[in-house]
């Protein structure tokens, strides 16, 4: 007979709950639960226990459930972790129902400024995640969960993969490093999960690994939708092989830099000015534009520090990244702002774009503003701060027809 | 206790008491429908001869006071609440009336908080029969349980002053706490190391009552000016040691709120001010002085500053924010009813342009005309709101009493009254079918501005058309409060109440608009 415990770790107690279960020999369902909210949705906490207990064939067991105002999904999450943690042979999935709100598809080339992270174990930043606006909301099962709880993430991440609706924003998840990351991926793949995050990457092969094993998945549930990936390099033997792994498969789309384990590998200390880091960001954006992926820079960690955050941002911009890590919600719009393109960014590209469009129309090969002539690398880049510009609303999608053009 | 009430359906179609502990009730007729006639009530006519030419009205202490104004059982005691969760006072006289002896005594507070818990022991033993006012915490616990004598009324602000003026409520005692006094009973909330700015809560009771005592910790020789309260009201003058916890009076510094959903309610309530073109030169807003209140204050301060707009007055809760508006020249008045910290108190001593305000002015309903319905728009919170707009802020969905009125009714006749709640709140859902209780009728509620998206109350066309283009997602009602409960999983289910009436909700015009029932365990 199993006896296991799960649930809220620490003071953060909110949207979940504690369980303890103990399979017995007899005497049918010994359910106790108190719940913050008896009143509202006690009797279908109740029903769902039940239903979750019967799914997984189990006739007597003894059930104690503190509840904090868990969500069904949260809670369907716990019973599934308690079961499988007390009766390990069990194998099923207690899935909720999918929801159509969760089906939305992802583009490769999309814009990715902001990626927001939010702890896989912790339900309560979840539900509301997307309203912000993040253009990613990353689902993490790495450092922001401990070593003893990765199951109980693992199924909380896929629970809200299914029913938690992020708003548009990309659905990724942070797996853990290679190789134990790979046991994370048949519980997201089958999820409509856009982009998988691969930490600590430092060659190749681990982006190789995971691009099988995802085609494996695929395969066996038929799912025929591309699933991108981001590697994060966080090592000076990443950066030295950051080109091969951004071209280790079409899957990868961007590149990320983590620089928290960077600067600790190399031997200092991360500052605000991140002088130490400037080889690593530099190259990395190198290796990236080298590849055809978007570079993507680190998070900044000082929440409160909104100028810092600006400033990093913009110098990020400058030195060639796409986009950023967050933290906090309160930092996306921050970045979003930085990333915006100016007044004079968006004039002269409107200028280049419009005659590289006219070449092309008049099948002209070579296309010139005045007597300068422009290469196809500052079409590509003029073109991306106008779709920017029409994104954030600074641009009309019709600018060429309706006398915002030249 | 047996029933000494009958039920009768009023204007909203619920079942309220005729009778409120022996003295007849109106149920509520409909906003602007109860026009009562006849004449305000007065306070008994006095004698200078009976008080000390050198206008020296001190006395020992508190129960002697008590004493020499005449307490006796049944009497109604009230207090103020400028001190809020900090005041020292309201235990001591319940505590000396326990000394003297007297019985059922109704405790007539502006409102209630944690800190009043003590009084649950003199509901216990008989000292207190009940309260006539908010029941917060503890005391809404003990009251929603059944387990008070006699059955709690509560009001507005504007309705507290309405019920004293009208004669509804007669006041025999009242008990002001002061920060600083002379003694005549001249008093001021503005200085002292109790202050907490102003005293307009405890203008009615200084005006009604039949007898007066001011309490304070910091008597100064007479004049004491400004005389927000005047001595020629007051009977008695007590000198305790300490009447409240400075800490708790007032904060240090006022907080914006730091949760990412409440910022972004607060950013798109002040967007909604000025994509409705409410927001232009020599307008006017209310806001209180919770953290989505002040992020939103500061977010409409951001773009007034961008589109060059000044307000008229400002009407708080005043906090630092609405202080540095003022001295920033963003609005010409600020029109304070109750001080919420130390910048907002040191504002309104220096700033002429910062005035004090009382329930009279602004609030009420019985009155030729309030401020209320001359502001432009007040920004508001609320327990609960239904799909017919209507709002509860008095309890929450399991039924339980745990919050007061404040100025929250009176409020909703500004021009344009916004409610900013999450469509719920950790599992607990706030848009619902039907609220628990009935404290403000959705035709005074214009917008509901959640997490996920603001709806306008439909009988609003002109705000309708006024929002078109805004890139704000305007959604119906309905819609919000589906999603949340898909959300939540399912519509909540109901709390377990049994038929008692603990508690009666008045209206601004002293109406019965709804009844809060015992809840069974």
């Amino acid at each position: 007979m199993g006896k296991a415990t799960v649930g809220t770790l620490g003071e953060e107690k909110r949207v979940d709950c504690n369980i303890h279960l103990e399979t017995k020999k007899s005497g049918g369902i010994d359910l106790e639960l108190h719940s913050k909210v008896e009143v509202m949705y006690g009797d279908a906490n109740r029903e769902l226990i039940r239903e979750g207990l019967s799914f997984f064939g189990i006739k007597n067991a003894r059930v104690i459930i503190e509840d904090y105002g868990a969500y069904p999904f949260v809670l369907r999450a716990r019973l599934e972790t308690a079961v499988k943690r007390a009766v390990p042979d069990i194998n099923d999935e207690f899935l909720p129902e999918f929801r159509d709100k969760c089906l939305y598809k992802s583009l490769r080339g999309r814009f990715r400024r902001t990626r927001l992270y939010l702890p896989g174990n912790f339900p309560n930043f979840m539900i509301n995640a997307g309203l912000h606006n993040p253009d990613g909301i990353i689902l993490d099962l790495e450092d922001s969960v401990s070593p003893t709880e990765k199951d109980a993430a693992r199924s909380l991440v896929r629970n809200a993969l299914r029913v938690v609706d992020f708003y548009g924003s990309e659905r990724m998840v942070r797996i853990n490093q290679i190789p134990m990351g790979l046991e994370d991926l048949p519980w997201i793949i089958p999820h409509n999960t856009h982009l998988v995050l691969i930490p600590k990457c430092v060659s190749c092969a681990d982006v190789q690994k995971v691009d099988e094993k995802i085609e494996e998945i695929k395969k066996e549930e038929n799912i025929s939708q591309e699933v991108f990936l981001m590697p994060i390099i966080e090592s000076a033997l990443g950066v030295i092989r950051a080109y091969e792994i951004a071209s280790a498969s079409t899957n990868v789309v961007a590149l990320a830099i983590g620089l928290e384990d960077y600067t600790a590998d190399i031997g200092t200390q991360r500052t605000k000015e991140g002088r130490e880091s400037f080889f690593a960001r530099e190259s990395l954006v190198n290796a990236a534009r080298a590849a055809g992926v978007q570079p993507i820079d680190t998070v900044f960690s000082d929440v409160d520090d909104v100028e810092g955050l600006r400033k990093s941002t913009l110098e990020a911009k400058s030195l060639g990244f796409e986009g950023k890590g967050c933290i906090h919600p309160r930092q996306i719009s921050v970045i979003h702002e930085a990333f915006m393109p100016t007044e004079e960014e968006i004039e002269k590209a409107k200028k280049i774009v419009t005659v590289f469009l006219e070449a092309k129309e008049r099948k002209l090969s070579v296309v010139s503003l005045g007597s300068k002539m422009i290469d196809p690398p500052v079409v590509k880049r003029a073109e991306n701060i106008v779709r920017l510009a029409i994104k954030t609303g600074k641009l009309d999608e019709n600018w060429r027809n309706n006398g915002q053009g030249l | 206790m047996a029933k000494d009430y009958k039920l009768e359906e009023n204007a909203t179609g619920r079942l309220v008491p005729t009778t409120i502990n022996g003295e007849k009730a109106v149920p509520y007729q409909g906003v602007g429908k109860y026009k009562p006639t006849g004449k305000k009530t007065a306070p008994p006519i006095a004698t200078c001869a009976d008080y000390p030419d050198d206008g020296n009205k001190v006395v020992g202490n508190l129960k002697t006071a008590l004493l020499k104004a005449g307490i006796k059982d049944g009497m109604t005691i009230s207090t103020h609440h400028h001190f809020r969760n900090g005041d020292f006072v309201t235990n001591a006289i319940f505590d000396a009336a326990a000394k003297i002896g007297v019985k059922d005594l109704r405790w007539f507070p502006s409102a209630s908080f944690p800190c009043h818990a003590p009084i649950i022991e003199h509901l216990k033993s008989g000292v207190v029969h009940h309260i006539e006012g908010s029941m917060n915490g503890p005391l809404g616990e003990f009251a929603s349980k059944g387990k008070m004598k006699g059955m709690g009324v509560l009001r507005s602000h504007g309705g507290r002053y309405q019920a004293v003026q009208d004669g509804e409520v007669h006041i025999d005692i009242a008990v002001i706490a002061a920060p600083t006094a002379d003694p005549f009973g001249n008093a001021n909330g503005l200085y002292g190391e109790s202050a907490c700015g102003l005293l307009g809560f405890a203008l009615a009771d200084s005006q009604y009552a039949d007898r007066v005592i001011v309490v304070t910790d910091h008597l100064i020789d007479f004049p004491c000016y400004p005389w927000q309260i005047q001595g020629n009201y007051v009977d008695y003058v007590v000198v305790m040691d300490k009447i409240g916890d400075p800490e708790k009076i007032i904060s240090g510094t006022t907080r914006i709120t730091r949760s990412p959903d409440r910022l972004l309610i607060a950013r798109m309530a002040a967007q909604f001010l000025r994509d409705a073109g409410i927001m232009r030169d020599g307008f006017s807003f209310q806001a209180g002085a919770g953290g989505t209140s002040l992020a939103f204050v500061d977010y409409l301060s951001r773009f007034m500053r961008e589109a060059n707009v000044k307000a008229r007055f400002v009407r708080g809760g005043s906090t630092e924010f609405l202080a540095e508006m003022l001295e920033e020249g963003l609005t010409d008045y600020i029109l304070d009813g109750q001080t919420f910290d130390l910048k907002g108190i040191e504002s309104m001593r220096e700033h002429p342009n910062h005035v004090d305000t009382s329930p009279f002015t602004s609030y009420n309903y019985h009155g030729k005309g309030m401020f209320a319905t001359m502001v432009d728009a007040a920004i508001l919170g609320a327990t609960e709101v239904d799909v017919n707009f209507n709002g509860n802020v008095v309890s929450h969905s399991d039924g339980m009493l745990l919050h007061g009125i404040g100025g929250w009714q009176n409020t909703l006749f500004s021009g344009c009254t916004i409610l900013t709640v999450p469509t719920f709140r950790n599992r607990i859902p706030i848009l619902v079918d039907e609220v628990t209780t009935l404290t403000g009728p959705g035709e005074l509620i214009d917008v509901v501005v959640t997490e996920r998206g603001i709806a306008i109350n439909p009988e609003r066309k002109d705000l309708i058309k006024a929002i078109k283009g805004s890139d704000l997602p305007i959604r119906p009602i309905t819609e919000l409060k589906e999603e949340a409960e898909e959300i939540c999983g399912g519509k909540p289910g109901k709390p377990n109440l049994g038929s008692r009436v603990i508690a009666a909700i008045k209206w601004v015009d002293g109406t019965v608009i709804d009844a809060v029932r015992q809840v069974l365990d």
